[in-house]
Formats: structure tokens, C-alpha cells, sequence
């Protein structure tokens, strides 16, 4: 093996890349193909065929353009209010923990150690009607008597934000690290105020780390349905749960497909346009 | 005054910190609780009922062993995959490295949904090869571990002292020799922890694993499914007890770095 390898210096990375890629073209980009052929489908469960029906798009668009705008602001919502909870709280640990600095960062990736859907489901007990949280905020008025939390956009967003911090949090850290203590120093010793030294020096040093965990957490947050499904009603589903429901429940694998299509297309765009923004290698590493 | 403001940010640090415990605090405690009705969502009772009668339910035990099964095994084909493309990626530069590179990075970077979704397609519409169950979640978990797995092992081989590796081929060693011998031992903590995540990712994975599973059931699966009606509290005692394990292995982690800094602070 070795001296095959030592013969065709060329061939060994193919050689080595050769199972990795072709799992992920057949699973993950030959799927990608599927999904588009579908999309151009018609007809019904289980006689679909194959007409380039464009229509499907423009369709999908219009009749689930406010679940798309839903799931879009949601996602939005749940990135800015994850930056604000995150950067103070990583910044914190980067700079001032100490010897805590382990086990804050262990806090930031604990919920991952609890299932998904579990850790979700524990806001119903936290949120629900007889609940502190409820009672707190109706004995300071934010909520009057009989409403509640459960079931309401608050919760959903409440939610995605919660299950998606980490991957905030995470990039923001590793940015957030890296600073040279000695810039720091420097700006002081260049008579910056503790203010004008973060606006100036920290803040712009740790923007790779705020373009990574917005995306990180934008992403997943867009074509998230659980936090919907369990939190929500219909009145807060958002395009995951269309998707989800085309798929599995009324088995409309064409408009199903479309949907997931116009989804990722909208995702890879504002990708483009971020990478454009903030240059590719950084986002590939 | 001043000390309000200089511990300001350490108050906010741990509600911040608390906020994100409190889930998980509430899972725990309602592994106690013994609910009223068929709603655990309201604590009455204290009792260790739940946890000695953690198999009581149904289909509970069967689908946690699935996770496990397909979580094992999907990590360890994908560590395989993962380090070859990393070794790859990191080592040899040849053509196609800027395409790949954007390949590895796509999966993670697609919402979970569309991932689901796509193979699905890919397993309707070949159904003479594919069936739904065990072994498209395990398709499935593969091809969104791999890419987790090749970035952590790529950051670890660029910062990789060559200089041993060269040392051992001076020594008359051939290159299979010293991939077995140096690159790999000293590559494995980055597997390792790679594989961990990996793990991790495809124990809790619940919506890539719902669209391409047919009628098997992951865990997250079972969940989902018993949600719908009531979650028993011998769920939260599932959870509770992966959450322990994976934190007693963290702070073992944690423990380990430590000693292991303190170790080398005292060779100096």
C-alpha cells in the first residue's frame, strides 16, 4: 500500500477523498438533484409525473408566503436576541472567568447533552399557565389575568432561541479568545477609554465570530417545525412545519419538494451574499 | 457604585448561565415527579419510582437501543471518512481542493429539514434499492457527520508538528509505517473528540432521522411520537441519565486538561 502510494503521489489525495465524496455526492448532492426533479412533478399520491411543472414555485410562494416570512422573522428574532444574550456572557468568560473558564463553557454546551426535543419539551413546564414565570409576569402586569405565554409567537421564538444559543456562542468565544491581550493594553496606553477600546479594537476583531454564529444560528432556526409544533399553534407554524406536514401527513411529495427547494435557495443566496461580504475562506476555513 | 459596575457583567454572565440550566434543571426534577394524571407537567410528588421503573414503557428501551446502534456505528464509518478527506484536504495539494473544500461545507450549512427531506426524495424514487428503516438513518447520519469530523481533524493536522514524521522516515521507516506509528496516535484525541460530537449529533438527531426512518424509531423518534399523547416522566429519566453521562465525561475532560496543564507547568 505504501509503495503504491509512494509510486502515484498524484493519486494518493483522490485515493483519499474518494469515499468521503462519494458518500456525499450520492447522499447528500444526488439527493439535492432528486429533490429538484420532484419538485417539477405533478400529479397525485402515489401517480406523480414528471411535466416541469414551474408552477409548483410560484404556487408554494404564494400560498405559504406568510409562513416563509414567519419562519424568516422568527429566525431573525431568535439570531439578535442570541448575540445580545451571548456576546456579554462570552465575553465575560474570555476575559474575566479565570479558572471557571472550563466550566462556563461546559454551561453553554449542557443543553446539548439533553435531547432536543426534550429540552423543548421542559419549556412547557417552565412557560405553562400555573407556572412561576406566568404568575411573576402577571403580578407585574406585563401580562394581565388569564394570559399566558404557552402557545403564543413568545414561546416559539423563546424556543429556537434557546435551542439554537450554543452555536452563537460557541464562534463568538473561539473569536473572542483569540484577541491579543497586548492590543488591548496598547489602546490604552493610546488613552482609548474603556469604551472607544472595545468599539475599536474588540468589536471589530471579534466580527468573524458574530458572521459565523449568525449563520450558525440563522440557519437551522429558519427550517426549525419543532419549537412550533410543540410550543405553538397553527397560528405560529412556520415553514418547517408545512414542509414537514406535505411530506410525511398529505404525502404531496411535489409541492413538498418545491417548498424545501425555495427554502434552501433563499438560505444559499443570503450565503453568497454573507460570504461576498466577509470572503470565503473564512467561512470554509 | 463602582462595584455594581465592575460586577455587572459577572451578574449577567450567570443569569445568562442559569437561563440556560433551567431547562435542564426542570428535566431532572420532573424525572421525581409522580405526575397527578397522564400530564407531567405539573409537579405533586416526589419519587424514585420512575427511575427503578425507567423500562416500564413500551417501546421506550428498543428505540434507545437503536440510537445507540446506528450512533456507533454511523460515527465510526464516518471518522474513517472524515480523516482520509482531512488528511487529504490538509496535505496534499491538488486539483479540485477549492470545490471540495465547498462540498464538506454545504451539509453543514443546509437546514436539517432540506438534508431530511432530499433523501427522502432519493429513497422514493428508488425503492428498489432503498427501503426505509435502520439503515437509511444510518445513510443518513454518515453523510451529516462526515463533515463535523473533517473540520475538527483538519484543525488539528494544520497545527501538526511534521518535523516527527520526518524523523521516523529518516529512521528508514516507509510512509505507511509512519502514518501507522506517528500521524495516527498523534491524531487521535482530534478523532476522539470528533467522534464524540459526532455521537452526540447523531444520538439527539430527530429531523433528519423522522423523514428517512419508515416505521423504525431513534429515541428522539419515540419522543416525538409519544408527545403527542403524554410524555411519561420515564423519558426525562432517559434524559437525565444520557445528560450525566455526558457531562460526567466532560468534566472528566475538564479535569484531565487541567491536570495535564498543571503537569506540564511543573516539567518547565
Amino acid at each position: 500500500m505504501g509503495a503504491f502510494f509512494h509510486r502515484h503521489p498524484r493519486l494518493t489525495p483522490y485515493l483519499l477523498l474518494a469515499p468521503g465524496l462519494a458518500w456525499l455526492a450520492l447522499f447528500f448532492l444526488v439527493p439535492l438533484a432528486f429533490l429538484a426533479y420532484q419538485s417539477l412533478q405533478s400529479g397525485v399520491f402515489p401517480n406523480f409525473e414528471f411535466t416541469w411543472e414551474f408552477s409548483n414555485f410560484t404556487e408554494v410562494l404564494t400560498d405559504y408566503r406568510e409562513q416563509f416570512l414567519r419562519s424568516f422573522l422568527y429566525a431573525a428574532i431568535a439570531t439578535v436576541i442570541s448575540l445580545l444574550l451571548a456576546y456579554p456572557l462570552v465575553y465575560w468568560i474570555a476575559f474575566r472567568s479565570g479558572p471557571w473558564r472550563n466550566l462556563f463553557l461546559l454551561a453553554i454546551i449542557a443543553p446539548f447533552f439533553v435531547t432536543y426535543l426534550i429540552r423543548t419539551l421542559a419549556w412547557l413546564n417552565i412557560l405553562a399557565d400555573e407556572g412561576p414565570v406566568v404568575g411573576f409576569l402577571q403580578t407585574i402586569h406585563v401580562l394581565g389575568e388569564g394570559e399566558g405565554l404557552l402557545f403564543t409567537s413568545v414561546a416559539v421564538v423563546g424556543g429556537i432561541t434557546y435551542n439554537f444559543f450554543p452555536f452563537m456562542a460557541l464562534p463568538l468565544y473561539v473569536s473572542l479568545e483569540q484577541i491579543d491581550p497586548r492590543l488591548l493594553e496598547a489602546a490604552k496606553d493610546l488613552y482609548a477609554s474603556p469604551r472607544q477600546a472595545f468599539m475599536r479594537v474588540t468589536l471589530p476583531l471579534s466580527a468573524p465570530g458574530i458572521v459565523a454564529g449568525t449563520l450558525l444560528t440563522f440557519i437551522p432556526a429558519a427550517g426549525d417545525f419543532i419549537n412550533a409544533e410543540l410550543l405553538g399553534t397553527p397560528k405560529q407554524q412556520m415553514i418547517g412545519n408545512v414542509i414537514q406536514a406535505k411530506f410525511l401527513e398529505s404525502l404531496d411529495y411535489p409541492s413538498a419538494a418545491s417548498l424545501s427547494f425555495v427554502l434552501m435557495a433563499f438560505i444559499l443566496v443570503g450565503l453568497l451574499l454573507y460570504a461576498k461580504l466577509v470572503g470565503s475562506e473564512k467561512l470554509t476555513g | 457604585m463602582r462595584f455594581v459596575r465592575r460586577h455587572l457583567l459577572t451578574a449577567y454572565a450567570i443569569l445568562v448561565v442559569a437561563y440556560l440550566m433551567l431547562p435542564i434543571a426542570v428535566v431532572i426534577l420532573f424525572s421525581f415527579n409522580k405526575p397527578a394524571g397522564r400530564f407531567n407537567y405539573v409537579w405533586q410528588e416526589f419519587t424514585f419510582d420512575n427511575w427503578v421503573e425507567w423500562d416500564s414503557v413500551l417501546g421506550l428501551r428498543e428505540s434507545l437501543i437503536k440510537s445507540i446502534q446506528i450512533g456507533l456505528l454511523a460515527t465510526f464509518v464516518a471518522a474513517v471518512l472524515g480523516t482520509l478527506m482531512a488528511l487529504a484536504i490538509v496535505r496534499h495539494d491538488f486539483r479540485g481542493r477549492g470545490p471540495t473544500n465547498i462540498l464538506v461545507f454545504l451539509p453543514m450549512a443546509t437546514p436539517e429539514i432540506v438534508l431530511g427531506a432530499s433523501l427522502l426524495t432519493l429513497f422514493l424514487n428508488t425503492t428498489s434499492v432503498f427501503t426505509l428503516g435502520f439503515w437509511t438513518i444510518f445513510i443518513a447520519h454518515v453523510m451529516f457527520i462526515v463533515s463535523f469530523i473533517v473540520v475538527t481533524v483538519k484543525a488539528r493536522l494544520i497545527g501538526f508538528d511534521r518535523h516527527l514524521e520526518e524523523a521516523a522516515m529518516d529512521l528508514g521507516a516507509n510512509e505507511w509505517t509512519t502514518f501507522r506509528k506517528i500521524t495516527l496516535p498523534l491524531l487521535m484525541p482530534a478523532i476522539v473528540a470528533a467522534s464524540l460530537l459526532g455521537f452526540a449529533l447523531s444520538i439527539d438527531d430527530f429531523v433528519i432521522t423522522y423523514f428517512n426512518a419508515g416505521s423504525e424509531q431513534t429515541f428522539p423518534v419515540f419522543v416525538w411520537g409519544i408527545a403527542r399523547v403524554s410524555v411519561p416522566p420515564q423519558v426525562n429519566v432517559v434524559a437525565s441519565f444520557i445528560f450525566l453521562v455526558a457531562i460526567a465525561l466532560a468534566l472528566a475532560n475538564v479535569f484531565w486538561q487541567y491536570r495535564s496543564a498543571r503537569r506540564a507547568q511543573g516539567a518547565v
